[in-house]
């Protein structure tokens, strides 16, 4: 692997930038003539709006413009777009209702655009804001989707009666019935899948800006993935021609999922930058960050896991309640559907599943993917439930879960996944070992000695990444294909720069993807550029999410380095007079294997630019590209396990120790990939043990809009991690990679759910468990 | 942040005019609540008295028993004097417990009972150690000093100076902090003064603020000890319910809390 290559520990080339504050984010981006946005956001969480007056506003200092989403009606900007198509069971097509980027007849959510003001500066932008009145007819909200099903209730969308968005189903609803009525055993669960607020450390910001000159639109913008963005704002929202049209993801600080989708803000910087005639630059302030970006998870389910007397599992049967929030947002029909039922299998072999799903408007900001996406939440029921079956079968839970193992591979599920490896044993055996499950019971009795309530708790996943073959999403409804592009061009004295479409916001891309160069060329680390984030620069990519990078953006800068090295060994070859075969690359240098003759990789790139001596009809220069697209999902699994002490007397849980035992397949850098691990777990803690958004149920006010009552993970929250990897290499792809960027925040809240109801001998209990939750379980269980 | 106009004041004299000068100053020490609150356009003062640079709210002197913490004070020289702690350790440990140390190198023990926040953990160091509040107009008893939620008998413009108290015999400082914020959910300060009487304030978990439970001072002055403040009820009613936490269970934590600062004293 070399020091520089695949598998090495290279610290990451991007941080010194980052960790010296020299990073460049969409707010550091400022161009001549620039003003600042604010936004009038609605504070209901519904109403109809009965008029706006912008002219005190217009009249105060600095103001520019105060514009109303009538004017962008007007001027022909669309609505908002969820791009994958879902079709309820009966046939019936997914009941979208319109959403306008500015709001101009109802607000549907607190924190709804209404007008925005552009200004000389923040202050007097925000100053003006709040001199625009809005006359409101405020209407009933609901926030809870459990509820907002209910007959009676507020509707949101004339489009979807009952706040019915689909009733979708997946797998065989006959046999899994017929299963759980002759089964030995059947657990039965509610399973609430707590909502989040994603909380990247950057907030969204943008900057449109308008050549009149030239007629042509750059936004700069905190996306995952800015052609997409340029994609959608062109083809949907009308804003200009993809020509016309450059976005710019500079760097870009977190994203989880929540920068995937396309706001309504950079619509109307883009937009308002054109009507007022000046560069419009908005940043979110953090609670218009709580208030409007894209929430997570926000599931509500039953489930019936029915087993036979031997304790395997004959059939899994789910009902889920999605709340959607009061819009779809990019890929939010998806996340309940095709990322979560799919996963229902877990790592077991079940004859028999049947999900049910239904997506539902309430008066929230909308809920779309946030790390992991669909599977934690289906790890999450499943890996409770399966503890909870171990509980009532009397059957240790490492047992319970190696008697249902899936052990051969290929493996078919029930619902649409082919696994194509794993070991779920090994993960299994490496887990209980590091955790040394085996010495539980004394340590349970030590702490039982300090009056604290010692618990243990497991929870082995898989999850589905590297999204995915274009024409599989694409017949599952899918508006997009998600292969990716790579071009990897060698400049004459041999440096390389390579250019993804897919995106770092963390990742740690530009280390990575360098190595991978490094590794087949054997050229130094720093020869190696990595470009992206500019739809300017690489001409088409899918972005990063899902865990897609490594495996589906790496696979095509494979793709187009085997086009490099083939056309530099016909370089070289002929250079040398040698056979095209018989040459070998490594260490920089172009060789003919067996001989002492070779020509260093920068004069072979130097002879591809000369031109002054190549084969017979080669067209001059070294500059290749490839698109990779899938031929499967990859499969990363694993097996965590998480061990807590309660503090009976007030219900605090400290977590006195987290293992984690992953199967990634082959890894490029094991640094990154414990970063990932540990960032992942820490969210998943997040979820498990602090987090949660909650609305106010009657007024639909977000009652956690700061981090007053919002609880992120602090480092004092978390113990040290103690994680390994197992390796299957992923048969798919040219590296073995699956990926690794959510299996942490997948696999632990039910480790540690199963560790906090262990210890305190009460399974009901819900996420965050929070001390007073935990308090009231004990009390509750005594 | 609205537009503000800043002043720093010299002296406490002069801080008293430049706030008389304008019909809505406020004055700022450490500025942790009344900055942040800015941001949030949530005041709008417009006119900000910096009472930071004023020599004599400063310092830490005790003669004896007798102890006079400057109003302005930060929280870190509280938690790191070593002459307070050799007299009354508990407030040091209160003091190394608040906010951040961010917090804690620019927070003062002035601001912090001017603002009266009920969640804040001085306010019931003051009223267990029977603390007197010295403004430039006047001396007030803890007691009368805090009179409910973000309220004080500060009248406009009065300036608290230092606090003083007789260093206790025994005093015990123990929070449950807020998940999220950390700010106390339930923060219980146990004091027994030279001459045997016990007082015990609990700040967080008051629905009109800081308070002092006469139950647990009862049984506490009968017999100083954890399990005395075991056997004590302590009513739900009038204290906090929110997402954090509802009023039994800060019941529960006001109990624990103060069992745990009668062990830690």
């Amino acid at each position: 692997m070399g020091v520089e290559g695949i598998g090495a520990r290279v610290a990451r080339k991007e941080d010194k930038r980052f960790l010296t504050g020299k990073g460049r984010y969409t707010d550091d981006m400022s161009v001549p003539g620039m003003r600042y946005a604010a936004f009038v956001r609605s504070p209901h969480a519904h109403a109809r709006i009965r008029s706006i007056d912008t002219s005190a506003a217009e009249d105060m200092p600095g103001v520019i413009a105060v514009l109303n989403g009538k004017q962008m009606l007007d001027d022909g900007i669309g609505n908002l777009i969820c791009g994958w198509m879902i079709h309820s069971k009966d046939g019936s097509p997914m009941k979208m209702g319109a959403w306008r980027p500015i709001a101009h007849e109802t607000v549907r959510y607190v924190g709804d655009a209404v007008a925005v003001v552009v200004a000389d500066s923040v202050g007097e932008a925000r100053d003006a804001a709040e001199a625009v009145v809005v006359d409101y007819e405020v209407l009933p909200a609901v926030t809870d989707a459990v509820k907002a099903l209910e007959a009676g209730q507020p509707q949101l969308h004339p489009e979807a009666p009952g706040n019915l968005i689909y009733d979708w189903e997946i797998g065989d609803s006959a046999a899994t019935d017929a299963a759980i009525a002759s089964a030995a055993h059947v657990t039965e669960m509610k399973i609430v899948n707590n909502r989040l607020a994603p909380n990247p450390m950057e907030p969204r910001a943008a900057l449109g800006i308008y050549d009149a000159a030239e007629d042509h639109y750059t936004c700069y913008t905190t996306s995952q993935n800015p052609h997409v963005a340029r994609l959608v704002m062109s083809a949907f929202y009308n804003v200009a021609p993809e020509n016309k049209l450059r976005v710019i993801a500079p760097d870009v600080g977190g994203g989880f999922g929540s920068k995937i989708y396309i706001y309504p803000e950079e619509i109307v910087c883009l937009w308002a930058s054109k009507r007022a005639g000046v560069p419009v630059k908005w940043t979110s302030d953090r609670t218009e960050a709580f208030l409007t970006d894209a929430h997570g998870r926000d599931h509500v389910s039953t489930v019936k896991m029915a087993f036979d007397a031997e304790n395997r599992v004959t059939a899994l049967k789910v009902d889920t309640i999605a709340n959607f929030g009061a819009y779809m947002s990019l890929f939010s029909s998806a996340v309940p559907t095709y990322l979560y039922a799919t996963l229902l299998s877990g790592q077991y072999n079940f004859p028999a599943i049947h999900a049910n799903v239904r997506a539902v408007y309430t008066n929230t900001v909308a809920v779309d993917a946030y790390r992991g996406a669909g599977r934690p939440e289906a790890t999450y029921l499943l890996e409770r439930t399966m503890e909870t079956a171990a509980r009532e079968l009397g059957v240790s839970p490492a047992e319970l879960r190696r008697i249902n193992f899936i052990r051969s591979f290929p493996h078919q599920t029930p619902v649409i996944m082919n696994y194509d490896a794993g070991d779920y044993e090994a993960s299994l055996e490496a887990a209980m070992k590091a955790a040394d499950w085996a010495g539980f019971a004394a340590r349970k009795a030590e702490a039982a000695g300090r009056g604290m309530k010692r618990g243990i708790g497991m929870s082995c996943y898989i999850e589905a990444c590297g999204i995915a073959p274009s024409a599989a999403v694409g017949s599952l409804g899918a508006g997009v294909g998600l292969w990716e592009s790579a071009e990897v061009r060698v400049n004459a004295v041999g440096t390389i720069e390579v250019l993804t479409g897919s995106h770092s916001h963390g990742q740690g891309h530009e280390t990575t993807f360098a190595q991978l160069v490094a590794d087949r060329f054997g050229v130094p680390l720093d020869s190696v550029s990595i470009v992206h984030g500019d739809t300017d620069k690489v001409q088409m990519g899918m972005g990063t999410y899902g865990s897609r990078s490594g495996a589906v953006g790496m696979s095509a800068v494979v793709k187009a380095l085997d086009k490099v090295e083939a056309k530099a060994k016909k370089i070289a070859a002929h250079l040398m007079e040698a056979d095209e075969s018989d040459i070998v690359v490594e260490n920089g240098a172009l060789k003919v294997a067996g001989t002492d003759k070779s020509v260093p990789w920068f004069q072979m790139a130097l002879a591809a630019y000369t031109a002054h001596n190549l084969p017979a009809g080669m067209e001059p220069g070294l500059k290749e590209g490839a698109f990779y697209d899938p031929a499967n999902f990859t499969f990363p699994a694993g097996c965590y396990i998480c061990e807590v002490e309660v503090d009976p007397e007030t219900g605090k849980t400290k977590i006195v120790q987290f293992v984690a035992a992953d199967d990634f397949g082959n890894i490029i850098n094991p640094m990154i990939v414990e970063g990932q691990v540990h960032g992942g777990i820490a969210q998943g803690i997040g979820q498990a043990l602090l987090e949660g958004v909650h609305y106010d149920p009657e007024t639909g006010q977000l009652l956690t809009a700061s981090y007053m009552d919002y609880t992120m993970p602090r480092a004092d929250d978390l113990p040290s991690f103690q994680v390994s990897h197992q390796v299957t290499p992923c048969p798919n792809n040219p590296l073995g990679i699956k990926g690794c960027g959510e299996a942490g925040a997948i696999g632990s809240p039910p480790a540690l759910m199963n560790a906090i109801t262990d210890a305190i001998g009460n399974n009901d209990l819900t996420m965050p468990a929070t001390p007073q939750k935990v308090w009231a379980a004990l009390a509750a269980s005594n | 942040m609205y537009a503000t106009n800043y002043h720093r004041a010299s002296s406490v004299a002069d801080a008293v005019k430049l706030q008389s000068s304008s019909d809505e100053a406020k004055y700022v020490s450490g500025g942790m609540t009344l900055i942040p609150t800015m941001k949030q356009r949530l005041a709008a003062p417009s006119d900000l008295v910096d009472l930071r640079h004023v020599a004599e709210l400063k310092g830490i002197s005790v003669d004896g028993n007798r102890v006079r913490i400057g109003a302005g004070t930060t929280h870190y020289e509280v938690s790191t004097s070593a002459e307070l702690k050799a007299v009354c350790p508990a407030i040091c440990h209160l003091a190394s417990h608040i906010g951040d140390p961010h917090v804690r190198h620019m927070g003062t023990i002035g601001g912090s009972i001017a603002n009266n926040d009920p969640a804040a953990d001085y306010p019931s160091a003051m009223l267990a150690l029977g603390a007197t509040i010295v403004t430039d107009r006047r001396e007030i008893s803890a007691g009368d000093f805090f009179t409910g939620l973000f309220e004080t008998a500060l009248e406009d413009g009065e300036i608290v100076t230092a606090v003083t108290f007789e260093a206790p015999a025994k005093a015990g400082y123990s929070k449950f902090p807020n998940p999220a914020s950390r700010y106390a959910m339930a923060g219980v300060f146990v004091a027994k003064g030279a001459d045997g009487s016990v007082r015990v304030a609990v700040t967080g978990a008051g629905s009109d603020g800081v308070f002092r439970h006469e139950g647990m001072e009862r049984a506490l002055a009968a017999n100083w000890s954890p399990e005395a403040v075991a056997g004590v009820s302590v009513d739900a009613g009038g204290l906090l319910s929110d997402i954090h936490g509802s009023a039994e269970y800060r019941a529960n934590l006001v109990k624990v809390m103060a069992k745990r600062a009668v062990a830690a004293a």
